[in-house]
């Protein structure tokens, strides 16, 4: 069974990273800054999402302060950037605390079971965000020499690097024993437990490798936004998204995620030209019919749909 | 000190409206096992009804509860049918679990709708005596608010005699207690379920009304009031709803006396890390078993 699933989402992972090797292509072909910033929220959106992923898809743990993580990864790399530090140390210091941070609370949050866990991490990013807004009021604007030196391919293949970051590491999670205990716990915590599966230590991993990710993709906003009030990556609406594209796509999938930050991010662009916040009176009501009718989202919609076409 | 006392007594009233906004919850979620996080939501939509009511048919604000509180016991029925009722088929952890992200979802929905149909602007229920004051012993207390801290404690009373004297509201609380020993009885849980379910958004109807008058409403104050509740909720427990009330005023004050310390930006922060807190320390959480 293990071995099936490896191979399954091995390939995914060469589909998808396939798709990124064409798309690293893109910047020769089209000049035009449109359209590499629709791909760019694209790969954004993707880093997001597989990240939280890995935590409440595989583990099993809803992780409703997710936007906490990716804030402080933007904060620590914003800060670090403007300061005269390369972007690349940025990004690592910034994935660093917001890791080393979801480890701090991670100890006390994993008390919480559930629902519990959930509440708790929402009240814990909301915490961080108001306490942000509060002490850093002023918006964050880049220095002139550095908005006269911007160029929009850089971060679009960075964008382009982490989005294939975070796909590898979910593929490579999901063939692995890491990956499988973490699936042990998402289905049965006392049963895992009970085989000798280290439910504490496994799901702080899970958490650790998702909030250095998603302290990753905060560190590419801060790089991508010329200017923004530092509050606004901590917004709950980060978390928001990462969760509908998740589910709607097919959460504790590979490609479920990728799928649904395409979906996600092709609609809401697309409806936002005539009514803004429209898509999420769709996405909303699309999530709750997955939740209540097709928990697996379009990837198990796909799959059943592919046995009806053998049959 | 009297600057201190003015504080803590604004922070008593909207400590009232607290309490309203977590009975509802609290009788959802003791009873269905059922974590409405949309509650918010519908404290929203009750808030746009009274504003609809009172500027369409032109009464008194507060008499506007006699309709918002029938039509948001209808809209209880409709979502409970269309939505909760079949997440209360789970067993309990999926439950719980499911109801999370359907209310989720439709906090989200409700929200868009909101600003689709309303506009995203501020809006409140201006009163002929809005800017009455009374004055005891050099603090003044706005009429409006303490009507509506009156009116609260009114509905969480009712609610609590309801609950105690009812044929119906003893089979809520049975089903609370114990839903499959309820079944033994003779009780029909479905219909416990129901009734809980819309007195619950009624609930949330009423609160939504005392905030548009005292306060404001817009189709964000959701995400805030939910947690609110959620607060209050973890604070005070399952099973009373004077219980429940009481924390919501121990939460209003504790907010006016952080906002007296570390100024008025921080108040919210503070209920947020009692509440994480008091999460953690008791990790079974509300139900503290």
């Amino acid at each position: 069974m293990t071995g099936l699933l490896g191979r399954h989402e091995r390939r995914w992972a060469l589909a998808i990273v396939g798709a990124f090797g064409l798309l690293a292509l893109l910047p020769l072909a089209v000049r035009r800054d449109d359209v590499l910033n629709f791909v760019f929220l694209i790969l954004l959106s993707i880093t997001l999402a597989e990240s939280w992923n890995i935590v409440a898809g595989y583990a099993g743990q809803v992780n409703l302060g997710h936007a906490a993580f990716f804030g402080l990864g933007a904060l620590v790399a914003r800060t670090l950037w403007i300061g005269g530090t390369p972007i690349a140390v940025g990004l690592v210091a910034g994935a660093a605390v917001a890791t080393l941070f979801a480890l701090l609370i991670g100890v006390a949050a994993f008390r919480l079971r559930g629902a519990y866990f959930a509440i708790g991490t929402l009240a814990l990013g909301e915490i961080l965000r108001t306490t942000v807004s509060n002490v850093l009021p002023e918006i964050s604007t880049l220095p002139a020499a550095t908005i006269a030196a911007y160029r929009l391919t850089e971060r679009y293949y960075l964008a382009l690097a982490l989005a294939a970051i975070s796909v590898l590491a979910v593929a490579g999670l999901a063939g692995s024993r890491l990956g499988l205990g973490m699936r042990a716990i998402r289905e049965d915590e006392e049963a895992a437990e009970a085989s000798g599966v280290g439910a504490l230590r496994l799901k702080l991993t899970a958490l650790a490798l998702s909030t250095g990710l998603a302290g990753l993709a905060g560190g590419l906003f801060a790089f991508y936004h010329i200017s923004y009030y530092p509050s606004h990556p901590f917004g709950p609406h980060w978390t928001f998204d990462a969760l509908l594209m998740t589910f709607i796509g097919g959460v504790g999938t590979l490609h479920g995620p990728v799928l649904g930050a395409v979906l996600y991010v092709v609609l809401k662009e697309f409806v936002a030209l005539r009514w803004v916040d429209f898509h999420l009176l769709i996405f909303g009501a699309l999530f709750i019919a997955i939740v209540l009718l097709l928990p697996g989202g379009l990837v198990q919609a796909g799959e059943r749909f592919a046995r009806w076409g053998r049959l | 000190m009297s600057v201190l006392a003015q504080q803590l007594l604004l922070g008593l009233l909207l400590g009232g409206l607290y309490g309203l906004a977590a009975a509802g919850l609290s009788l959802v979620f003791g009873v269905l096992k059922v974590l409405d996080v949309a509650h918010g939501e519908l404290i929203m939509l009750g808030g746009y009804m009274a504003f609809f009511v009172v500027a369409l048919l032109g009464i008194d604000p507060f008499a506007s509860l006699l309709l918002v509180l029938p039509l948001s016991l209808l809209l209880g029925l409709t979502l409970y049918w269309g939505l909760f009722g079949f997440v209360v088929r789970a067993d309990e952890e999926t439950r719980v679990k499911n109801s999370l992200l359907i209310g989720f979802g439709l906090a989200l929905a409700l929200h868009a709708l909101a600003v689709q149909l309303w506009t995203a602007d501020e809006r409140s229920i201006v009163t002929p005596y809005g800017g009455a004051v009374l004055s005891v012993g050099g603090l003044s207390i706005p009429v409006v608010r303490l009507v509506s801290l009156a009116l609260a404690f009114a509905l969480i009373g009712g609610l609590h005699l309801l609950l105690a004297r009812w044929r119906w509201g003893k089979a809520i609380r049975a089903t609370a207690e114990d839903w499959q020993a309820a079944l033994l009885t003779g009780i029909d849980v479905r219909r416990a379920y129901l009734l809980a379910f819309a007195i619950g958004t009624a609930l949330a109807g009423a609160a939504g009304t005392l905030v548009t008058i005292g306060y404001s409403v817009s189709p964000s104050i959701g995400l805030e009031w939910t947690l609110k509740a959620l607060i209050v909720v973890v604070l005070a427990g399952l099973g009373s709803m004077i219980g429940t009330f009481v924390g919501g005023l121990l939460l209003g004050v504790a907010e006016a006396a952080s906002a007296a310390a570390f100024g008025g930006p921080y108040r919210e922060v503070v209920g947020l890390v009692i509440f994480v807190v008091v999460l953690v320390v008791r990790p079974r959480g509300l139900f503290g078993r």
